[in-house]
């Protein structure tokens, strides 16, 4: 793996550590087909406008247009937009509280994830998640969830669902797999161990993804977590293979996740990847970042998974300055006018605050209705 | 105790099972009529139940659908809610809600609250179970009543049997219900006998039933302590005073409406309920029938609860800890200034 494998006196600062022998994980195995130039430049397109929407939502925040807590994933787009791509469309996955971006590679529309941090009837949860709780069921995105870890055993939950309804409802091999996305700082919350344990017992396929980005908010994962620098000995643990793949590259992030999802889904069994990344904005919007040094940050930022995948198109004469430019203008144009249609998108009404408490009416709870969003979408 | 799988229909007009038997009997019934229904849990399978509940389920529908869980129901609880969210309906056996408390945050903070925050999307059709309450001398850690804890979170039901037959018609409702359910029994009634409906038997929830009438003061309460009302209703009967006793069977919905009905016709009240007195259903029956009842009322709404301390083990303690007859007699005598 080649970020991996970089010698060290040209890159000093090293925030995960080395794995030692388990740079070798079978994921990095195996033939690595080209891939069509043109999926290259959907996935550019698909980072740049999870760039763009999270560089327009940090001035939203500023502006006071976004409320609460805002998380943004700026320099972890390959890990969504590479592990989307690895998928199929109705593999079913959940995430953490950092969760823009993997709304924006399933498919959201740009305006309804804005809309739903502006607080509007239009967002994706009309305006009663924010920006830690994106749901879209049309593109099976279980969430958005803000605590720690807690998605995990909902992941798990997911998987083990789509083979129920396969295997023992209607009797054919297992299908899916269900991926569940953590951060590092998530390895030391109880709720994970106990998915893993279930997963890994109840041949559940379903891949724990850690984004890991180096920081538990502001302390390092050395600080965090015992073995650090080897996290798949967490799940080794668990009876679950784990892989180590490089998330700042998302040809890597597509080639091995394509990989290990079809292991799981071919074996019917759970997976872990020690997914290594780097956050370059701050944990949420009030984060300074102290405990970290700016020759760190100007290193990662060197590492640029956008800068990587241009590098990779350009150097193969498969990517114009004039198709660039042109993505940049359309990228620019899609995410303005989301702030524009989330400003114009009304307050919910106050009928929404009693309506989604139950599915069914009673006393002061009105009921339940999908978001516009979905209205008419084939939700099967 | 008998296990009925197999009914003689002659006599199935009086017909009398254990709790524990009409919970199984609602289970079974349901696992055959959907195949989304599954039930996982702590020894629910092999061991046949830790306290015999699922007793047979496994050799019925197999290991696929009865699930053995390890000690771990953060983790399988969790798993539960995903499996909901994706349309399964999962039965989830907490061999003790004690036990339930290391899973607070997938029980609380995901299923009450998932259709809210997913604006509608994702619903959480799954029914929480197990035992509830003290009285079996397990010291205070097993011995929790989560009705104040729980019932303060909206988004969830919650179900409160006290015989047999309700016990079946609720849990019955509770698994075709589309919202969580939290269903708590009691392993003091799980041997307790009654007359319970063969085949489809459902009791709505939000609607109390009248357990004795009365003219001179109402009784409220929930689950296990309805009888201790029953029984404190007879002691009370001998000295000429005359109790209705109101089983309210759910807490969340709760049906005021009944209430209010009696209160107005006894103009005296007495709750009587298992959980502490602080933030409470107890406190909260009290509080609406404050605002409902104000002018119907002849002395403020009278509670008995049991004891603001956690659950002693000596057994002397225990019984007096709980809400017993003995008290709630004391409670109504002092309520109708009879004291």
């Amino acid at each position: 793996m080649s970020m991996l494998s970089e010698p060290s006196t040209s890159r000093p600062f090293d925030v995960h550590g080395s794995p030692g022998e388990r740079t070798l994980a079978p994921a990095a195995t195996g033939r690595r087909d080209p891939v069509d130039p043109a999926l290259c430049r959907q996935w550019l397109r698909d980072m740049l406008l999870i760039r763009e929407f999270e560089n327009r939502c940090m001035q939203q925040y500023q502006d006071k247009k976004i409320g609460g807590f805002c998380h943004i994933y700026i320099g972890q787009e390959a890990v969504a937009v590479g592990c989307t791509a690895a998928v199929r469309p109705n593999d079913p996955i959940v995430t953490a509280y950092r969760d823009h971006g993997h709304a924006l590679a399933r498919g959201m529309a740009a305006r309804h994830c804005m809309a739903e941090m502006f607080g509007k009837i239009g967002g994706c949860a009309k305006g009663k998640g924010g920006s830690m709780h994106m749901f879209d069921r049309e593109h099976h995105l279980y969430g958005g969830h803000g605590i720690v870890g807690a998605q995990i055993p909902l992941g798990v939950g997911l998987a083990f669902a789509c083979k129920y309804m396969d295997e023992v409802i209607d009797g054919r091999p297992n299908s899916r797999v269900a991926l569940a996305f953590l951060g590092d700082g998530a390895l030391n919350q109880g709720a994970i161990h106990e998915a893993m344990n279930l997963a890994g017992l109840f041949d559940i396929p379903c891949v724990i993804i850690c984004e890991n980005n180096g920081y538990s908010m502001g302390t390092s994962i050395h600080r965090g977590t015992t073995m650090g620098h080897d996290i798949i000995s967490k799940a080794i643990g668990y009876g679950i293979d784990g892989y180590v793949v490089d998330g700042m590259d998302v040809l890597s992030v597509y080639h091995d996740m394509s990989a290990i999802v079809e292991k799981c889904r071919r074996e019917s069994r759970p997976a872990f990847v020690d997914m290594r990344c780097y956050r370059f904005k701050g944990h949420s919007m009030s984060d300074p970042r102290k405990y970290r040094t700016t020759e760190e940050e100007l290193q990662y930022a060197s590492d640029d998974p956008i800068g990587r995948l241009k590098l990779h198109l350009e150097e193969r004469g498969e990517l114009s300055d004039a198709v660039l430019k042109d993505m940049q203008r359309e990228i620019r144009d899609e995410v303005r006018e989301s702030i524009a249609w989330s400003e114009a998108s009304p307050e919910p009404p106050m009928t929404e605050l009693y309506h989604d408490v139950f599915v069914e009416p009673h006393g002061p709870y009105n009921g339940t209705s999908l978001p516009k969003m979905l209205q008419g979408k084939d939700l099967r | 105790m008998s296990t009925v799988t197999v009914i003689d229909p002659t006599m199935s007009a009086t017909r009398e099972i254990e709790f524990r038997d009409a919970l199984r009997e609602a289970m079974t019934q349901e696992m055959r009529r959907d195949p989304r229904v599954f039930l996982l849990g702590e020894e629910v399978a092999q061991y046949n139940g830790a306290y015999k509940v699922s007793k047979g389920m496994l050799d019925e529908f197999g290991p696929r659908r009865i699930i053995d869980t390890p000690i771990s129901e953060s983790g399988f609880a969790g798993m539960a809610i995903g499996a909901a969210m994706m349309g399964l309906r999962p039965i989830v056996e907490f061999m003790s809600w004690s036990f339930s408390l290391v899973a607070a945050d997938p029980i609380l903070n995901n299923a009450p609250k998932m259709l809210y925050m997913s604006g509608g999307q994702f619903g959480c059709p799954i029914v929480f179970r197990g035992n509830d309450g003290a009285g079996g001398q397990l010291g205070s850690t097993h011995s929790w009543c989560v009705e104040g804890l729980f019932s303060n979170v909206p988004g969830l039901k919650m179900v409160i049997p006290s015989c047999p037959e309700d016990a079946k018609g609720l849990m019955t409702t509770a698994i075709r219900d589309d919202d969580p359910v939290f269903f708590l029994e009691s392993e003091r009634m799980l041997g307790m006998k009654g007359h319970v409906p063969e085949g489809d038997y459902l009791v709505p929830f939000g609607q109390a039933k009248v357990r004795r009438e009365g003219t001179d003061c109402t009784l409220v309460s929930f689950g296990r302590p309805v009888n201790f009302c029953l029984d404190a209703a007879a002691e009370l009967a001998k000295e000429g005073i005359s109790c209705e006793v109101l089983d309210m069977r759910t807490i969340r919905p709760l049906d005021i409406d009944s209430i209010v009905r009696s209160v107005r016709k006894t103009n005296y009240c007495v709750v009587v309920d298992q959980s502490w007195s602080f933030g409470s259903p107890g406190s909260e029956v009290a509080s609406q029938l404050h605002q409902h009842c104000f002018d119907d009322l002849d002395n403020f709404v009278h509670r008995v609860h049991s004891a603001d301390v956690p659950t002693p083990y000596a057994f002397n303690l225990e019984q007096e800890y709980l809400p017993n007859a003995r008290r709630i007699c004391e409670a109504v005598r002092s309520c109708l200034y009879r004291a």
